[in-house]
């Protein structure tokens, strides 16, 4: 009896063992994958950081790729809020000249009631125009040293309608008026900014995909040479059994990396710019009268930033180690 | 089922089957070979330079294809091989190099984990196996010293210890000894026995004649891309 027992002691221990063992180690399985990915995007950062002055001439590049048309783009943001209230400047502003009498410019204003296309019209005259821009502008104390006050009479006028044709013969009309110095219609000058608007958005979004274009090729040499410089590991890691995705993962995740800190720099970059242009484009949304808000890069902005960057990075390193992996293969 | 299973359990480890392999450029390095290797068996595959010994290895490791002919291994017929299935029938099988292809910007341990690391071992588990590995070349001591401070036959060892880390069935071997003093060559030679011996097959390609005659394995002899001996003999392991 004491024999058996004996056997069943012994084997125990190894019969609790081996199912323990195969727990451990389960090559191929998810958690295995991910253990690699984890490994692999560490130890690329890392070899980013052990070249760091190389890596950060990349970086940079890739900053100022990002960065320039992100900073236009804000900008072009920042103009198109001038475009937004289009419904009130359907206004035409008739500027007369200085030495137009109030009785000349009342005799103005009733005639321009009269007509047919005409709904409504206001009359500004110089000492309210000068008060406006007094209390507007912030430049009272300079004006009020001048002894002639400078700013024509205005009278503005609201058009019965909305065809542009109609809008612009009467403007035509108004100009040729009597003691008119010149007509101003606001929507005029606005669709032309929006015009350019329109046209230098095109412009950014052209700059844009060019420059993401760079990215992912300033990614894809930088890469086409780390593989070039790990050649003999790749042929070693192919040789005991790498597939293609082991041997292309440490790759892809440097052009992610490339990208991601590209994208961060960027982000601080147009902070940078931002933060310089602040004080001279606060004291212009002041003088627009609170209508206008300063539009800034956003914390999702910059998410996104780092996603573009990111995918931009991945999708160049994929580009090399497409091109350039598949021909290193054990000789 | 049972007809796959028979022939798994019946199959040689290496069977070359009238092939021959000609480069680009025309030169045939290997013409009309057929052999086969049983499981478990040590065998040496001798002949000149340029008999065509690493191309012969460079076929059953899929370094090269075949331009006319079949190999086998283990039962699976290369020719039928996809590009995805390389890396993992690669698996199985250890190779040394006679340059040994260590990693230098790694340490000894390092190089030793790599195949496991690639197949996916966790930490723990790969380290019990690559301490194990080294325990058996003798060089626990030195998992941690980068390989270039190691001497030519220390180098060589790790190279052994990796090849064989992931327990492959089949170790392949080109001229480890190549660069070695007779000493150190026996050394590495015990080495391939006793892994022989817990039933890896073996063959080595060499063309150090001194060395083969004191094991007595059946050699595999090339001369000009044509096998001159062994193609008829039965290459089996005895011990
Ligand atoms: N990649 C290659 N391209 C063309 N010829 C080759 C190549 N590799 C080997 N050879 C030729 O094939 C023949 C056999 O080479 P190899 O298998 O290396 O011989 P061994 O290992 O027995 O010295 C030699 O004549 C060699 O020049
Ligand atoms: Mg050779």
């Amino acid at each position: 009896m004491a024999a058996p027992k004996k056997v069943s002691k012994i084997k125990k221990p190894a019969k609790t063992n081996k199912p323990k063992r195969q727990k451990l180690s389960r090559p191929g399985s998810l958690s295995a994958l991910l253990r690699n990915h984890q490994r692999v995007a560490v130890d690329s950062l890392d070899r980013l950081f052990a070249t760091a002055a190389a890596s950060a001439l990349t970086w940079a590049m890739i900053a100022i790729a990002i960065a320039l048309p992100l900073f236009l783009f804000i900008v072009l943001q920042n103009l198109q809020q001038f475009g937004s209230n289009l419904d009130e400047t359907t206004q035409i502003s008739i500027y007369m000249e200085l030495d137009s009498s109030d009785a000349e410019l009342l005799a103005a204003q009733n005639a321009l009631n009269s007509h047919p296309t005409i709904l409504s019209t206001e009359v500004i005259n110089q000492a309210q125009a000068l008060e406006e821009f007094q209390s507007l502008s912030g430049f009272g104390d300079a004006l009020s040293g001048l002894t002639e006050n400078p700013l024509p009479a205005v009278i503005v006028v609201t058009p019965n309608t909305e065809i542009l044709e109609q809008v612009r013969a009467l403007v035509s009309e108004l100009s040729n008026i009597d003691k008119v110095d010149s007509v101003q219609y606001d929507l005029d000058w606005l669709q032309r900014l929006y015009g350019i608007l329109n046209l230098a958005q095109r412009l950014t979004m052209m700059l844009g995909v060019l420059l993401a274009f760079g990215v992912a090729l300033v990614v894809g040499n930088t890469v086409r040479l780390a593989i070039e410089n790990r050649r003999d590991e790749i042929v070693v890691v192919k040789l005991v059994g790498g597939t293609d995705s082991f041997v292309a993962r440490p790759f892809l995740y440097t052009g992610l990396w490339y990208g991601v800190g590209g994208g961060i720099l960027a982000s601080v970059l147009v902070l940078l710019a931002q933060f310089f242009m602040q004080g001279p484009v606060s004291a212009l949304a002041d003088l627009y009268n609170g209508e206008f808000v300063l539009i800034r890069l956003s914390l999702i902005d910059i998410f996104n930033v780092l996603l573009l960057g990111g995918f931009l990075g991945w999708f160049g390193a994929w580009l090399s180690v497409l091109r350039h992996l598949r021909a290193i293969e054990p000789r | 089922m049972r007809m796959i299973l028979s022939r798994l359990f019946s199959a040689k480890m290496i069977k070359f089957d009238a092939v021959s392999k000609r480069y680009p450029g025309g030169h045939e390095a290997l013409n009309n070979i057929s052999f086969h290797l049983e499981k478990a068996a040590f065998a040496f595959l001798t002949g000149h330079s340029g008999a065509g010994k690493s191309t012969l290895l460079k076929l059953i490791m899929q370094m090269e294809k075949a331009s006319s002919g079949q190999v086998f291994v283990n039962g699976q017929n290369l020719n039928r091989l996809s590009r995805r299935q390389l890396p993992y029938f690669r698996r199985n099988i250890g190779l040394v190099f006679q340059d040994h292809q260590l990693l230098f910007d790694r340490s000894v341990f390092e190089n030793v984990a790599l195949p496991l690391q690639i197949a996916g071992y966790d930490s723990r588990e790969a380290g019990r196996r690559v301490r194990a590995a080294l325990d058996k070349v003798g060089l626990l001591k030195k998992e941690n010293q980068n390989p270039i401070a190691l001497s030519g036959g220390e180098q060589q060892r790790v190279g052994i210890a990796r090849a064989v880390v992931n327990k492959p069935a089949l170790l392949l071997a080109d001229e480890p000894t190549g660069n070695l003093d007779p000493l150190l060559s026996a050394e590495i030679m015990e080495l391939f026995e006793e892994f022989n011996r817990v039933g890896v097959s073996v063959l080595i390609a060499s063309h150090d004649l001194s060395l083969i005659a004191k094991l007595r394995y059946p050699v595999l002899t090339l001369d000009h891309g044509r096998m001159i001996r062994g193609a008829t003999e039965k290459v089996v392991s005895d011990s």
